[in-house]
């Protein structure tokens, strides 16, 4: 086998329970081989994930894993980090889970700057739980709450993680695996909180409903619309959401989110190393360990 | 492993061995799809199969887009890194 080595799939746990065609398989396999590519050691590397289909993914891979509560990933992550620094961590999060009801842990964790690797599964939508808009939703798009296309414009994810302090943030999509793997491969080298953006499809709560044809069409889609951020001229056009590049010459009503139009920036969106948290906290206690140390042997002793 | 070179010699040597584990797939056509050689097929059925594993060009997209960890791809004789 080529690099996805079967030995970190919990092979006896297939086949999986995600729809056929869904994203989430491609960017649970680009996770895996990046892992296999940076080489770090089964028990070395913990998978968390909240609720969702998307989350379903710490179920199939052999390692340690917790699978815990709708948007609480990064909480329970934040915790395993702290007392386990040894260890890498990937959180495996959909768009709802890291972005509604777990916005408040992914701003905070960012702003931390504490080593952990998320990776958001946006499908754009609530895809467990049958469809409902999320806060990845595509303004004009339509989910079961939104029969009409959602009015509320999307967050992009992106450029709230950097504000919020996070040190390396990317996008990828499961229409470009190698992509996605390498980019995955660079959060896991950031030491920090480094988000992923996985672009990915939900051919059943979202395609559906928004007639974007077969789980292949999608991936079709998403790969036209993918452009480097290399070759995108100025930086605005790597960060703002694609929608500002799409809206010139598409004044038309219904027109604004034709899918043509859209333009996905994908690559690094931004590497910006800072402290990172874990090891200042150690190095804090540390610290006030060796003073109150110093202080009990040389009683008395005015120090330097 | 066989040296590169080796490859162009016999004209009809198995150059690619495609495993497709029944079990998992679930006929998607995804692979059918980003496979640059026409080298999978589906049935009128739905059926996804490996049609003619020959042309095969050991470009790693079946692998690599399948989202069922169904479908691998090695070179024929044992190199398992293409
Ligand atoms: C506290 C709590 N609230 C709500 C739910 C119901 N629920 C389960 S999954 C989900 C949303 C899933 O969407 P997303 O996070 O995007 O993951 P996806 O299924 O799309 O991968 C919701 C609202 C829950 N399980 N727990
Ligand atoms: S509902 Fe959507 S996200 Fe969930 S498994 Fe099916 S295709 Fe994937
Ligand atoms: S991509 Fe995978 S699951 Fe889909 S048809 Fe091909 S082998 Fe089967
Ligand atoms: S490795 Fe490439 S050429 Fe060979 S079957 Fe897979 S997609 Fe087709
Ligand atoms: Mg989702």
């Amino acid at each position: 086998m080529k690099s996805l080595r079967e030995e970190f799939l919990r092979t006896n746990k297939l086949p999986h329970i995600w729809c056929p065609g869904c994203g989430n398989g491609i960017v649970t396999a680009a996770l895996v081989r990046a892992i296999g590519k940076v080489g770090f050691e089964q028990k070395d590397v913990a998978v968390v994930s909240g609720i969702g289909c998307s989350s379903r993914a710490a179920g199939y891979l052999n390692f340690n894993t917790l699978h815990t509560t709708h948007g609480r990933a990064l909480a329970f992550a934040t915790g395993l980090k702290l007392a386990q620094p040894g260890l890498k961590v990937f959180v495996v999060m959909g768009d709802g889970d890291a972005t509604a009801i777990g916005g408040n842990h992914f701003i905070h964790a960012a702003r931390r700057n504490i080593d952990l690797n998320a990776i958001i599964i946006n499908n754009h939508i609530y895809g467990m739980t049958g469809g409902q808009h999320s806060p990845l939703t595509p303004e004009g798009k339509k989910a079961t709450t939104a029969p009409e296309g959602t009015l509320e414009r999307e967050f992009n994810i992106l450029e709230l993680a950097v504000s919020a302090g996070a040190t390396y943030g990317a996008r990828g999509t499961a229409a470009q695996p190698r992509l996605l793997e390498k980019l995955i491969v660079g959060a896991s080298q950031n030491e920090g909180f480094s988000v992923v953006e996985a672009m990915s499809t939900c051919p059943v709560s979202y395609g559906r409903r928004n007639r974007l044809g077969s789980a292949v069409d999608m991936l079709k889609d998403i790969k036209q619309r993918s452009v480097s951020v290399e070759k995108l001229e100025t930086k605005a056009e790597t960060t703002r959401p694609r929608r500002d590049i799409a809206e010139e010459g598409a004044e038309e009503e219904g027109e604004t989110h034709d899918k043509q139009e859209e333009v996905i920036p994908v690559g690094v969106i931004f590497s910006r190393p800072a402290p990172e948290f874990v090891e200042r906290y150690y190095r804090g206690l540390n610290k006030e360990k060796e003073g109150k140390e110093g202080k009990e042997e040389k009683e008395g002793q005015v120090e330097s | 492993m066989p040296k590169k070179n080796s490859r162009s010699s016999p004209p009809k040597k198995r150059i690619a061995e495609l495993k497709l584990n029944e079990e998992r797939c679930k006929d998607c056509g995804i692979c059918v799809a980003f496979c640059p050689a026409k080298v999978l097929g589906q049935k009128e059925t739905g059926e996804v199969y490996i049609k003619d594993e020959e042309k095969c060009t050991l470009c790693g997209n079946c692998e690599i887009y399948c989202p069922d960890f169904a479908i691998t791809v090695k070179e024929a004789g044992g190199n398992d890194e293409i």
